[in-house]
C-alpha cells in the first residue's frame, strides 16, 4: 500500500467540486461559460482517471493509491479512499459517462443552465466518492449525497410527471439506504463488542467473521446475525440495481429524467447496487450470502425474464430501455451470486458495458426526443433513409446491447452464463431465455423505428447527426469493440480482486469464536478449507446448500 | 438546608444573576428608547446574552454545588446554558426585522425572551424540585405572554390561551408528580430521592404513579405524543420566533429536566421508564411524521417534525447510558440550530400581505435569491437526516446508540421514519426549485440581523455535519458525573 504519494483519487473526486465553485462565480447568463467550465472539469477528471489503469498493479488484491486520514476519531471514522480491480472500471466508466453527458446537455438543456451544471458536476463527485470510500461513515456520505442532484436534475429539468418521478426515485432510494444504515451500525458496534475497536473502516470490519448461528427462525428459514446485516444490505442495493420487486422506480425515474439524467442513471447509479453487493455483502458476510443464492437467483431471473417481457409491449421508447434496464441487471446479479470466478469477472464487465451500452440508447432516444419531442415508437418509422448516422450507430449499440459476439455485452453475458451454468444449469437455462427474449425486443424497437417507410410527414425533415452529437456517441462505440474484441486488459485488471473475494467466500472463517457449530458442519469446513483455497470452484459445483 | 445565604453562591449564579439584570434594564430602557428604534434594544439584549456568555464560559469544566446542594454547577447544566444562550441570541436576532414588519416593536418582548432564558438556565442546574419547579415556571409564563405578543391577531391569542391552558395543566401534573416523590422519600433533593429509595419503596405503586405523573408532565413540556394536541394550533398561532424559541429552546429545556429526574432521583426504575419512554418515543416520531405529511402551512409542517424529532431525542432516552444520553446532548445542538434556521427562513418570506407560511408561499424561491433557496435546502436535509448536514451525524449517533443497547425494532422504526420525513421536507424543496416565480414575484424582509442568523444555523449545519469530531466529544465530556 502506497499511502504516502499523490493523492490522486482526492484529485479526480474533487475536480468537479472545483468546477462547482467556479461556475457558482460565473454569472447566470454567461452560458458559454457555464458549460465549457463544465466541460473542462470533467474532462480534467476523466484524464486524470486515465492515469488510473496506466499505473494499477493487477497482480494483487490490495488497496492501491491509499489515502487515509483520521476524520472522526472519537467513533473511529477515517477518511479512506482506495481503489482496486472491482472499481477501477466502474471509476472509469463514471468520469466518461460524465464527459459524455455535459456534452449531451450541451443544447438540449436551456433552462437554467447554471443550476443544471452545478448538479450534474455535483452527482459526479458523490458518485465517484461512493467508488473510491473504504470507510462506511465516508461511503454513506456519499452515497446520500449522490441522491439530492439527481433529484433535483429529474425534478427540474425532466419531463412531464418529473415531480411524481423524482420524489419517488428518492424516497425509494433512501429508504433502502437507511435500512442499510442500521446493518452499518450493527457491524460497527458487533466489532467494536469483539474486538474492543470502534471502527468504520471497511477492510477492517471485515477481518471479523460475523455471527452466522440462527439467531430465529422466520417461515422455516432460520436467519443469523449475519443473515440479518446481509438482508439490510440488500435492501438498499436491491433498491439501487434494481432488483425485481423494487423495480418500479426506475422506469418511472429513467422516463421523466433529462437526456443526462438517464444516462448517469442508467450508466453509473444502478451499478452502485450491484458494485455494494460486490464490495460488501460477498467478502464481508459470506455465509450469508451463500445462504441467499438461492433467492437472489430467483430474484435476477425473474428480472431477466419479466423486464424482457415488460420490453416487448412498451409503447414508450425511453421506458423500453429503462426496462431492459432492469433486464439486464438481472444478468449482473445472477452471475455475481455464482459465486464463481467467471460469473464475478462477467457481472464486473457487464456492469461497465451495460453502463456504456443502456447509455448510449438513452442518448440515442434523446436525439431523436431533441429533434421531435416525443418519445413513442408509434410516431416513428423509417428513419433510416433520413438520418443514415443515427440509424448505423443505433445498430451498432443495439447489437452490443443484445450481446452480439465481437462487441462488449457479448463478453459480459457469455462469461456470466458460464459463471451460472457450472453454478447450475437450470438457471443458465432461464438466464438465456432472457437473451432471446431481449433480441426480440431490441429488433423490434429498431425495425419500427429505423426500417419501413418514412410515413410520418413530421419525420421527413430530421437532421442527421451534427458532430457535436457525434462526440456523445462514437467514443462509446469504440469502447464497445474495443471491450468486445479485446477485453483482457479489462479482465487481467479485476482478476486478483475477483480470487480475494472468492477466497473470502469460499475460505469457512475460524470456527472458534462460534462454538454451537454443528459437528457435521464444522467437520465439512475442516475438510474443505485447504482445497477451497486453491480451487475455489470446486466447493461450487453443485447447488449450494446450507 | 440549614446554611446561610452567601456571596460564594451568588457567584456561582452570576451569569443568570448578569442575564436577569441584562434583562430588567431592556424593561427600563424601553421607556425611554423611542418608538421605531427599538432594535438598539434587540441588538443590546444580544449583547447582554454574549456577556452571560462569556460569564458562563468561566465555569467551563466545573463542578460545584450551590445554595444548600439546591443548585448545580457542571458540564451537562453547562452545555445546556450554552445551548440556550446560543438560540435565544440567534431568536432575538431574527425577532428585530420580524417586530418591526409586525408593528410590535416593544422592548418587552426582548426582555421576557431573555427572562424565559434565565428559566431554562435555572432547570439546567437544577438539583432540588423545588428550583427545577421555580425555572419550569418562570420560562413557561414568560412564554405564555410571547404567544399572545401580537395582541390584534386572533391566531396569536387562540395560542396564548391554549397555551396558557394546557401550560398550566401540565404543570400540575408534574406537581403532583413531584408530591407523590416527596411524600414517598421525605426529600426534594435529586440526589437524596434516589438514595431515599431502598428495594422497599422502589416497588411501591405509588412511585410508579410518579414517575407516570412526571413522564406525563414532562411528556406535554417537551411535546411528546400523545400530550402534542396543542402544539401544532400554538405554533402555528405564535409569532414566527416564539415558535422558534418554543421548539429549540423550551421543548429542550423540559427534556433537561427530564433527564436529570430520571437520571438521577429514580435510577433504580430505569427499567420502568426506559420502556415507557421507548412507547413515547416510537408514538411520537411516527404521528409527527406521518401527520406533517399533510400540512399544508409550513409552521404547522415544522410543528409536526418538531414532534417528530422529538421523538428520535427520546430514543437517546431509551438507550440511556452514556452513548445514549451523549446522543441526545448532541441532537439537541443539532435539532437546535436546524429548525432556528428553518423558522428564519419563515420569517425571511414574511413581507407584507405574504405571511410565508404557506409552503407554497416559497414558490419559486431558487429563481429570486438562490442563495435564499440552497439555504433552506441544506437545512431541509438537515432536518430529514441527509448527509453531509448535522441531522445525519446526529441521527447516525442516536440509532447507533439505540442498536447498541439491541432496541433494533426502535431503531428501525426511527429509519423508516427519517425516510417518511424527506417526503414532507421535499414539499418545500419542489416549492423552491421545480415550480416557476409567480409573476408578483417574491418579496424578502429586509432585515440584516436575520441574515446573521440563516448564515450562523446552516453553516453550523455543515459543520457538524461535516467535521463533528469536537461536538461528539463535548457532547459525551458534558454528561461525565451526571449520575
Amino acid at each position: 500500500m502506497n499511502v504516502l504519494q499523490f493523492p490522486i483519487l482526492s484529485l479526480i473526486a474533487y475536480l468537479p467540486l472545483l468546477g462547482v465553485f467556479l461556475i457558482l462565480a460565473l454569472p447566470k447568463e454567461s452560458k458559454g461559460g457555464i458549460r465549457w467550465s463544465a466541460l473542462a472539469f470533467t474532462l480534467a477528471s476523466f484524464a486524470a482517471s486515465l492515469w488510473l489503469p496506466a499505473h494499477f498493479d493487477a497482480s494483487t488484491p490490495e488497496m492501491q493509491f491509499v489515502e487515509a486520514f483520521s476524520w472522526i476519531p472519537t467513533i473511529g471514522v477515517t477518511y479512506l479512499f482506495g481503489l482496486d480491480g472491482i472499481s477501477l472500471w466502474l471509476v472509469m466508466l463514471t468520469t466518461f459517462l460524465s464527459v459524455i453527458a455535459v456534452i449531451c446537455s450541451w443544447e438540449s438543456i436551456t433552462m437554467r443552465l447554471k443550476e443544471y451544471y452545478i448538479f450534474l458536476l455535483l452527482l459526479e463527485t458523490g458518485m465517484l466518492g461512493v467508488f473510491f470510500s473504504l470507510d462506511f461513515f465516508l461511503f454513506y456520505v456519499f452515497w446520500e449525497v449522490m441522491l439530492v442532484p439527481m433529484y433535483f436534475l429529474i425534478g427540474v429539468w425532466g419531463s412531464e410527471r418529473r415531480l411524481y418521478s423524482a420524489i419517488k426515485f428518492f424516497l425509494y432510494t433512501l429508504f433502502g439506504s437507511v435500512i442499510m444504515l442500521l446493518g452499518i451500525l450493527a457491524v460497527y458496534y458487533y466489532h467494536g463488542a469483539q474486538t474492543g475497536a470502534y471502527t468504520f473502516d471497511v477492510l477492517r470490519l471485515m477481518k471479523v467473521s460475523y455471527p452466522s448461528t440462527p439467531l430465529f427462525t422466520l417461515l422455516g428459514v432460520p436467519f443469523s446475525f449475519q443473515d440479518l446485516v446481509w438482508l439490510s444490505f440488500f435492501m438498499s442495493f436491491a433498491i439501487k440495481v434494481p432488483m425485481f420487486p423494487f423495480h418500479t422506480w426506475l422506469p418511472d425515474a429513467h422516463t421523466d429524467a433529462p437526456t443526462a439524467g438517464s444516462v448517469i442513471l442508467a450508466g453509473v447509479l444502478l451499478k452502485m447496487g450491484t458494485y455494494g453487493f460486490i464490495r460488501f455483502n460477498l467478502p464481508m458476510f459470506p455465509e450469508a450470502t451463500k445462504h441467499f443464492v438461492p433467492m437472489m437467483m430467483t430474484l435476477s431471473i425473474i428480472a431477466i425474464i419479466y423486464g424482457a417481457m415488460v420490453c416487448m409491449v412498451q409503447p414508450d421508447m425511453k421506458r423500453l430501455i429503462a426496462y431492459s434496464s432492469v433486464s439486464h441487471m438481472g444478468f449482473i446479479t445472477l452471475g455475481m451470486f455464482a459465486l464463481n470466478a467467471q460469473g464475478i469477472q462477467g457481472s464486473i464487465i457487464q456492469m461497465v458495458n451495460h453502463g456504456l451500452s443502456t447509455g448510449a440508447l438513452f442518448l440515442i432516444v434523446g436525439l431523436i426526443y431533441d429533434r421531435r419531442h416525443t418519445r413513442l415508437i408509434s410516431e416513428l418509422g423509417g428513419l433510416s433513409k433520413q438520418m443514415p448516422v443515427y440509424a448505423t450507430l443505433f445498430a451498432i449499440i443495439m447489437l452490443s446491447s443484445m450481446g452480439l459476439p465481437g462487441l462488449n455485452g457479448f463478453i459480459g453475458e457469455f462469461l456470466i452464463l458460464v459463471g451460472a451454468f457450472k453454478a447450475n444449469y437450470l438457471w443458465a437455462a432461464f438466464a438465456v431465455s432472457g437473451i432471446v427474449l431481449g433480441a426480440a425486443y431490441m429488433l423490434w424497437l429498431y425495425q419500427r423505428t429505423m426500417f419501413g417507410a418514412l410515413e410520418n410527414p413530421k419525420n421527413a425533415a430530421l437532421q442527421d447527426l451534427s458532430p457535436r452529437e457525434m462526440t456523445t456517441l462514437v467514443p462509446i462505440v469504440i469502447m464497445c469493440f474495443w471491450i468486445g474484441l479485446y477485453p483482457s486488459p479489462f479482465l487481467n485488471r479485476m482478476e486478483a480482486s475477483v480470487n480475494f473475494i472468492l477466497a473470502r467466500i469460499h475460505n469457512e472463517q475460524p470456527v472458534a469464536a462460534q462454538p454451537v457449530l454443528s459437528p457435521e458442519r464444522s467437520r465439512r469446513v475442516e475438510g474443505a478449507a485447504p482445497v477451497a483455497q486453491s480451487q475455489p470452484l470446486a466447493a461450487l459445483q453443485g447447488e449450494p446448500s446450507r | 438546608m440549614t446554611q446561610a445565604f452567601n456571596m460564594a453562591d451568588l457567584s456561582t449564579a452570576l451569569p443568570e444573576v448578569v442575564l436577569s439584570l441584562v434583562a430588567m434594564v431592556i424593561l427600563m430602557l424601553d421607556f425611554i428608547v423611542p418608538k421605531g428604534r427599538r432594535d438598539w434594544l434587540g441588538y443590546l439584549s444580544v449583547l447582554g446574552v454574549l456577556l452571560t456568555l462569556m460569564v458562563l464560559f468561566r465555569q467551563w469544566g466545573a463542578t460545584q454545588s450551590a445554595f444548600s446542594g439546591q443548585y448545580l454547577i457542571d458540564p451537562f447544566a453547562l452545555f445546556f446554558k450554552i445551548v440556550f444562550l446560543a438560540s435565544a441570541g440567534l431568536i432575538i436576532l431574527m425577532s428585530i426585522g420580524y417586530l418591526r414588519g409586525e408593528g410590535a416593536d416593544r422592548g418587552e418582548f426582548y426582555a421576557l425572551i431573555l427572562f424565559a432564558t434565565l428559566g431554562m438556565m435555572l432547570m439546567a442546574s437544577a438539583v432540588d424540585l423545588l428550583i427545577l419547579y421555580i425555572g419550569l415556571e418562570t420560562m413557561s409564563i414568560c412564554i405564555y405572554v410571547l404567544a399572545g405578543f401580537l395582541k390584534r391577531e386572533r391566531r396569536s391569542n387562540e395560542a396564548a390561551l391554549k397555551y396558557l391552558l394546557m401550560g398550566g395543566f401540565s404543570s400540575a401534573i408534574i406537581l403532583y408528580g413531584m408530591v407523590m416523590l416527596y411524600g414517598l422519600t421525605g426529600a426534594t433533593g435529586l440526589k437524596e430521592i434516589a438514595s431515599a429509595l431502598t428495594a422497599d419503596t422502589l416497588s411501591n405503586p405509588a412511585l410508579i404513579l410518579a414517575m407516570v405523573m412526571l413522564a406525563a408532565g414532562f411528556g406535554f413540556k417537551i411535546a411528546a405524543v400523545p400530550f402534542h394536541m396543542y402544539i401544532p394550533d400554538v405554533y402555528e398561532g405564535a409569532p414566527t420566533p416564539i415558535t422558534a424559541l418554543l421548539s429549540a429552546a423550551s421543548e429542550i429545556a423540559g427534556l433537561v429536566i427530564l433527564l436529570r429526574v430520571f437520571l438521577v432521583a429514580i435510577p433504580g426504575l430505569q427499567d420502568r421508564w426506559a420502556l415507557l419512554f421507548y412507547v413515547l418515543s416510537l408514538l411520537t416520531m411516527t404521528v409527527g411524521n406521518v401527520v406533517a405529511i399533510a400540512q399544508s402551512n409550513i409552521k404547522r409542517m415544522l410543528a409536526y417534525s418538531s414532534i417528530a424529532h422529538i421523538g428520535y431525542l427520546l430514543i437517546g432516552v431509551v438507550a440511556g447510558r452514556e452513548l445514549g444520553i451523549s446522543a441526545t446532548l448532541l441532537y439537541t445542538v443539532v435539532y437546535a440550530l436546524m429548525t432556528l434556521g428553518a423558522f428564519a427562513m419563515v420569517i425571511l418570506l414574511c413581507v407584507g400581505e405574504v405571511k410565508g407560511e404557506r409552503i407554497d408561499d416559497f414558490t419559486g424561491l431558487a429563481q429570486r435569491s438562490p442563495m435564499a433557496a440552497a439555504a433552506m435546502l441544506i437545512l431541509l436535509l438537515s432536518l430529514a437526516g441527509v448527509p453531509p448536514t448535522a441531522g445525519f451525524v446526529g441521527k447516525l449517533y442516536l440509532f447507533g446508540a439505540a442498536i447498541e443497547r439491541g432496541y433494533i425494532l426502535l431503531a428501525l422504526i426511527a429509519v423508516v421514519n427519517s425516510a417518511i420525513s424527506l417526503f414532507y421536507y421535499m414539499k418545500v424543496a419542489v416549492a423552491m426549485y421545480m415550480r416557476d416565480l409567480p409573476p408578483a414575484g417574491l418579496a424578502l424582509s429586509p432585515s440584516r440581523p436575520l441574515r446573521v442568523v440563516l448564515f450562523v444555523t446552516v453553516v453550523g449545519t455543515l459543520v457538524i455535519g461535516i467535521y463533528p469530531g469536537p461536538f461528539l466529544d463535548l457532547a459525551k465530556s458534558s454528561i461525565a458525573g451526571l449520575w
